[in-house]
């Protein structure tokens, strides 16, 4: 169960992001048809990200299981909870939707507006940069997520194979169309995210802090249903909030 | 300067995000969590209890701001 739960979140997550990145690399590739500088971009990022993993990965791996779950189980909900604030102020109607079609459209219209500079071996500076820092900051927090899951499971492999298989799916069905992942249901993925992070770290928080659960392991499945219909309880109220707000207008 | 400042920012950003309120609430309910586990009043409540108060707060907070 806790494997699977893992695995699912794990992938999730990191595919969320990797549809980010991924928008910005092909608007970075299309603008100039700057494809080599727009993977090259990409493949810099990735090798940053991969980096980080080996410092970071040996060194969570090694704190004592205490010290690692009061500490990550803390980031875990706090970083959960913004997932999950967003997306239910997203759902409710009083934040705009995800949109990777008009992200993909803004970052065009930058592209296309600069200069195509060449530096060194890097044909379109621009295009790699924006890559770069795509695949860098949307890359942070799979490492963060995958990190994080995979440390407290005692199950890192898992983790690691999760982030990579959605990477990987994510990046190959983008190449193919060519196009923004526009029909990926992100903001009911940042949704389920939001929730599985939440979840986990109210679950491993409270344990890294001296808390029983009722039912031990048992009890992370009751956490997750419960957080998961708060969420849609609240995105509810929200949205009637919206609707009575609308009609008094 | 400018980069050390904008590094922490990104951090914080990336942590702490929209609303610090969020982030002082979990520490605060870890920490009486921690409290509890030290007597015999039984301790996994405090972080649910937490979430359900500080979650529709910190939306309440942001739906009545004007648009």
């Amino acid at each position: 169960m806790k494997g699977g739960a893992l695995f699912i979140a794990v992938f999730l997550a990191c595919a969320v992001e990797a549809v980010e990145a991924t928008t910005i690399v092909l608007a970075a590739g299309t603008a100039h048809k700057s494809w080599r500088s727009a993977l090259l971009g990409a493949g810099a990022g990735l090798g940053v990200l991969a980096v980080v993993v080996a410092v970071l990965g040996p060194a969570v791996t090694a704190v004592p299981l205490r010290g690692i779950r009061v500490v990550v189980g803390g980031l875990l909900l706090i970083f959960g909870l913004q997932w999950l604030r967003k997306a239910i102020l997203r759902a409710s109607g009083h934040k705009a939707l995800h949109d990777e079609a008009q992200i993909f459209q803004d970052e065009l219209a930058a592209a296309a507006a600069s200069d195509a500079e060449r530096r060194g071996v890097v044909n379109d500076w621009y295009a790699f940069t924006l890559s770069f820092k795509g695949v860098v900051l949307e890359g942070i927090e799979v490492v963060f997520i995958a990190l994080t899951f995979g440390s407290n499971q005692h199950d890192v492999p898992l983790a690691a194979l999760a982030a990579v298989a959605a990477v990987v799916v994510v990046a190959i069905a983008g190449f193919a169309v060519r196009a923004p992942l526009s029909r990926v249901p992100e903001n009911t993925m940042k949704f389920v995210v939001g929730v599985m992070l939440t979840s986990f770290g109210m679950f491993w928080g409270g344990e890294g802090a001296g808390a029983r659960w009722p039912g031990s392991d048992s009890a992370l499945p009751a956490i997750v249903a419960a957080v998961a219909i708060f969420g849609v309880a609240l995105t509810a109220a929200l949205r009637r909030n919206v609707g009575l707000t609308a009609s008094a207008q | 300067m400018a980069g050390l400042r904008a590094f922490f920012a990104f951090w914080y950003d990336f942590v702490v995000g929209d609303d610090w309120r969020v982030a002082v609430a979990v520490v605060i309910a870890l920490a009486i969590t921690y409290g509890l586990s030290r007597t015999s009043i039984p301790a996994w409540w405090a972080i649910p209890v937490a979430v359900a108060g500080f979650l529709p707060y910190s939306l309440w907070r942001v739906t009545r701001q004007p648009r």
